[in-house]
């Protein structure tokens, strides 16, 4: 067993809350101290909100507001900056996959929503995604009404272009890319996207006019250009590799003009 | 009992064309009416979910000219649950020679079903699955690849050859994208007009058909009402009555059971998939429980100690002191045994006091004969994020201790009932995906359910739907009378949970309902049990309405207040639940009563009283069952044998 805790090795702690509260986009908003303990290192982040929650509403107070869904990593739901960093410390980790027993007994934890202008805050942790959408909306598919398609097999595909396509498939668009970046840039998803489907063979016919589609939308959202400062990689759970900036930047350029 | 029930007339058509099974799917094509491209503007289409059935028929309905709107709760159609399905999607393409077929894919669901799903349903679902791989690649949907480029495929979940087609471990999340970027480019192109963080409470019919849906704007509070021509439900499955499920959290059954309310029958509601390899309870704080892919039974041994009660570390558990218990009783099958039979196997242990970790309820998943066969890497490249996945959670790792597993509940076989056309007994309304009770049977097979979602999504529904829109020549105007009924109900419901100012929170209760229904109606039901339970559920849904505590208002995003329309919908699912598992007193699939096993403890069915489709018309008296008669004229009903 490593030294890690465990639900038998380390009693419950006690941890000292800071959290953004803000009522709706027009609110200002601030940090409200909340006291929690007993916290078991065995619980997720997500089921360590629970817990308060459901003692507010006992209270008669508001619940924190937070997105989730699936709690398994994977929907891009949830997503909080946990003292100052996107989706927390743990690194290639969702919020939701983050456990307790990664803090220690006498923290002080402070959490905040994504901040970036074209993510509004909807309540408390809650922001709006929906500018990620429109840039799929843009250009981020291969346009094939159903039924039309050649047989699977009509096309073979390297697996090393399979391979590199798909680890760029994994994001999950749930944004820390943008909350992490200290320009506020969206290049991360989006270049995901433009190099997941720039790879396959599937994907060429559209491939420039997606890739200049996709960046103007992302420009028009308001989310700030990329520097290369890579602090998007190192937040996102999926892991997705800077390099695909570069090759959102090749296609975008070849583009330029026409 | 309090919940006292009746039987009414069976379903004699089931719409399914007559003649050779090969030929039914292409017969109802034909026959099915067309509609002018030009009268397709003017319908609308009211889709509610964006799964994988949803998100696909929202995108082809929209290919196809009709006016979609389409709905989900989430904050993008890309976050619907679909998502999480891991292992893969079965196709009977044969591109591996290996004896598969669309007749063989048919004949293992069917017999995987244990006897109780339609079988034309079944054929076609076999059928369109090839086309389902094809829309797939042209996509872009970046599946696994061998080195010459071609498709890989593996052998999963109890299947005899190799048809499941996968992408690593993230198979739905890459289906699901694939639809989620059709349906944002049917957006973009004006056909569709996409509403998140809206959740339907229900259903509007008026004249008799399906009209329009009251749906709920979780941002502002806003109650709204969007009409149709034509309502599609895909909104998934209702595994939350129990809690704790690896369905997301905010899977609910509220769609489906406002329908059924309104006079869609539900069928089979007992029919569950409890999956064998999840990961196990660590606390009461639990939330939800998650899964680890079954491809992980076919390289890990599945064993516990002999002895009960055995609280050594496995490592110091020699190799005669454990039990292989899959491999031991069912030598041909061993690890790769069906979900139903492994999770029973796992039950079965731990009762017998010899499961392992917290609490005794959970069994050893042990890859150490993997690694010294294939090597760490080969099992890494294998099941990698899967073993972080694991470690992430647990704070074990499994390379160097074997991982804990238990049985969750997983997916839900009923649903909705549905003829041919995916159509329920509301004209006009169409049922997809997990959320109608079609063609699983009693039990689904692995890798099935996304196959599933998507031909319901991209091949069947688009062309039976347009059968049905076709011979409309406009439905007339909807009476104001029937929309103002179900926008006071929403409105009515939402300010008496408001009102009620108690001392207990939702979770609390849905907690305790869950509890319940694991207790009684889970893995292994009993006459007993389940007559406990049906005592049970209406007292503390009467609690509930008496005691719970709902911060907060209607005004504005109040995730609590969601969460307690979605449990008072579950306590009344949960009886029904309760009632239909009582009223098979046979076991089949997923439903185990314990009456009824054969001298070996293995599920016993009864042909001749229960080879039906148990479907529940609601009554204000109480339920009225509608069956079905189950007719075999190609797959010859058998008992299952796995041993």
């Amino acid at each position: 067993m490593s030294e890690r805790a465990t639900s038998t090795g380390k009693a419950g702690m006690n941890l000292t809350l800071k959290i953004w509260r803000q009522n709706g986009a027009a609110d200002r908003g601030q940090m409200v101290t909340y006291q929690v303990d007993d916290v078991s290192p065995d619980m997720s982040f997500l089921e360590m909100l629970d817990v308060l929650n459901e003692r507010l509403t006992l209270e008669g107070a508001d619940p924190v507001a937070f997105d989730h869904d699936c709690r398994e990593g994977i929907c891009g739901m949830c997503g909080m900056v946990i003292n100052g960093v996107a989706h927390g410390e743990q690194r290639a980790t969702t919020t939701c996959q983050l456990h307790m027993r990664h803090f220690r007994d006498g923290d002080t934890i402070t959490i905040e929503p994504w901040r970036a202008a074209p993510f509004p805050v909807v309540k408390d942790l809650v922001v709006d995604r929906s500018a990620f959408d429109r840039i799929i909306q843009a250009g981020g598919f291969i346009s094939v009404p159903a039924g039309s398609a050649p047989d699977a097999h009509a096309v073979p595909v390297p697996k090393a272009d399979a391979d590199a396509a798909f680890d760029a498939a994994t994001c999950i668009g749930c944004g820390a890319c943008v909350a992490a970046c200290p320009n506020g840039s969206a290049s991360l998803f989006t270049a995901a996207k433009i190099t997941h489907l720039g790879l396959l063979p599937q994907g060429q016919p559209e491939r420039a006019s997606r890739a200049k589609a996709m960046v103007e939308q992302m420009d028009a959202e308001g989310f700030g250009g990329c520097t290369n400062t890579g602090e998007c990689t190192a937040v996102c759970p999926k892991g997705i590799p800077l390099d695909a900036i570069a090759r959102m930047n090749a296609d975008y350029l070849k583009t330029a003009g026409k | 009992m309090t919940l006292s029930w009746t039987v009414g007339e069976p379903i004699q058509d089931t719409k399914a064309p007559s003649g050779p099974i090969e030929e039914r799917w292409d017969t109802r094509r034909f026959q099915a009416k067309l509609v002018n491209p030009a009268n397709k503007r003017k319908m609308t289409v009211i889709v509610v979910g964006t799964g994988l059935a949803g998100g696909s028929a929202a995108a082809t309905l929209g290919e196809l000219g009709y006016k979609v709107k389409s709905f989900c709760y989430q904050d993008s159609p890309r976050r619907a649950h679909s998502i999480a399905a891991q292992g893969g999607i079965n196709a009977a393409k044969n591109y591996r020679g290996d004896g598969d077929s669309v007749y063989r894919l048919f004949y293992d669901t069917v017999k995987g079903g244990d006897f109780r799903a339609r079988e034309s349903n079944v054929y076609r679902l076999a059928q369109v699955s090839v086309n389902i791989i094809d829309q797939a690649v042209a996509q872009g949907v970046p599946f696994a690849r061998e080195y010459g480029g071609l498709l890989d495929t593996r052998s999963f979940g109890g299947a005899q050859v190799s048809r499941t087609f996968y992408a690593r471990g993230q198979t739905g999340q890459q289906l699901l994208l694939g639809a989620y970027q059709a349906l944002e480019r049917q957006i973009a192109a004006g056909t569709v007009e996409m509403h998140t963080r809206h959740e339907m409470l229900e259903l509007i019919v008026s004249g008799g058909r399906a009209r329009g849906v009251v749906i709920r704007d979780l941002a502002t509070g806003e109650i709204e009402t969007h009409l149709a021509d034509a309502v599609v439900l895909a909104t998934g499955g209702y595994g939350n009555v129990f809690f704790l499920s690896t369905n997301a959290k905010g899977c609910n059954t509220s769609a489906i059971w406002r329908a059924h309310r309104k006079g869609a029958m539900f069928a089979n509601p007992c029919y569950t998939q409890i999956h064998p390899t999840c990961i196990p309870v660590s606390g009461e704080y639990q939330s939800k429980l998650t899964l680890m892919s079954e491809s992980l039974r076919n390289d890990g041994r599945v064993w516990v100690p002999l002895k009960k009660g055995d609280d050594r570390t496995p490592a110091d558990i020699p190799e005669d002191e454990r039990d292989y218990y899959l491999e031991r009783i069912y030598p041909a099958f061993g690890n790769l045994v069906p979900r139903d039979i492994a999770s029973r196997a796992a039950k079965n242990v731990c009762d017998e006091g010899r499961g392992v970790g917290p609490g005794g309820l959970g069994v050893y998943l042990d890859f150490a004969d993997a690694i010294g066969r294939l090597g760490r890497d080969a099992v890494e490249a294998k099941y990698g994020n899967l073993f972080e996945m694991y470690e992430r959670i647990t704070g074990e790792n499994p390379y160097e201790t074997p991982m804990r597993i238990y049985p969750a509940v997983h997916y839900t076989m009923g649903g909705l009932w549905v003829d041919y056309d995916l159509q329920s007994t509301i004209p006009g309304l169409f049922v997809i995906g997990e959320a109608n009770f079609s063609d699983h049977g009693a039990n689904r097979l692995g890798a099935s359910a996304l196959m599933q979602g998507l031909a319901d999504g991209y091949f069947v529904l688009p062309t039976t739907i347009g059968d049905y829109l076709a011979g409309s020549k406009g439905f007339g105007d909807v009476d104001q009378a029937d929309v103002e009924a179900a926008q006071a109900a929403v409105t009515s419901k939402i300010e008496k949970l408001l009102a009620v100012d108690g001392t207990r929170t939702a979770d609390s209760f849905h907690r305790e309902l869950g509890r319940l229904m694991w207790d009684y109606c889970g893995m292994e039901r009993t006459d007993a049990s389940l007559r406990k339970a049906l005592e049970r559920i209406p007292e503390l849904r009467e609690e509930f309405w008496n005691n719970v505590k709902v911060p907060g208002d209607g005004e504005g995003l109040n995730q609590a207040l969601e969460r307690a329309g979605r449990v008072a919908d579950f306590f009344d699912l949960a009886e029904l639940m309760c009632l239909d598992a009582l009223h098979r007193t046979e076991s089949c699939g997923g439903h185990f009563r314990a009456e009824s096993q054969d001298e070996d403890g293995e599920a016993l069915r009864d042909d001749e009283h229960f080879a039906y489709v148990a479907a529940w018309e609601w009554g204000e008296d109480g339920p009225i069952l509608h069956k079905e008669q189950l007719e075999y004229e190609y797959v010859k009903m058998t008992q299952r044998s796995y041993k």
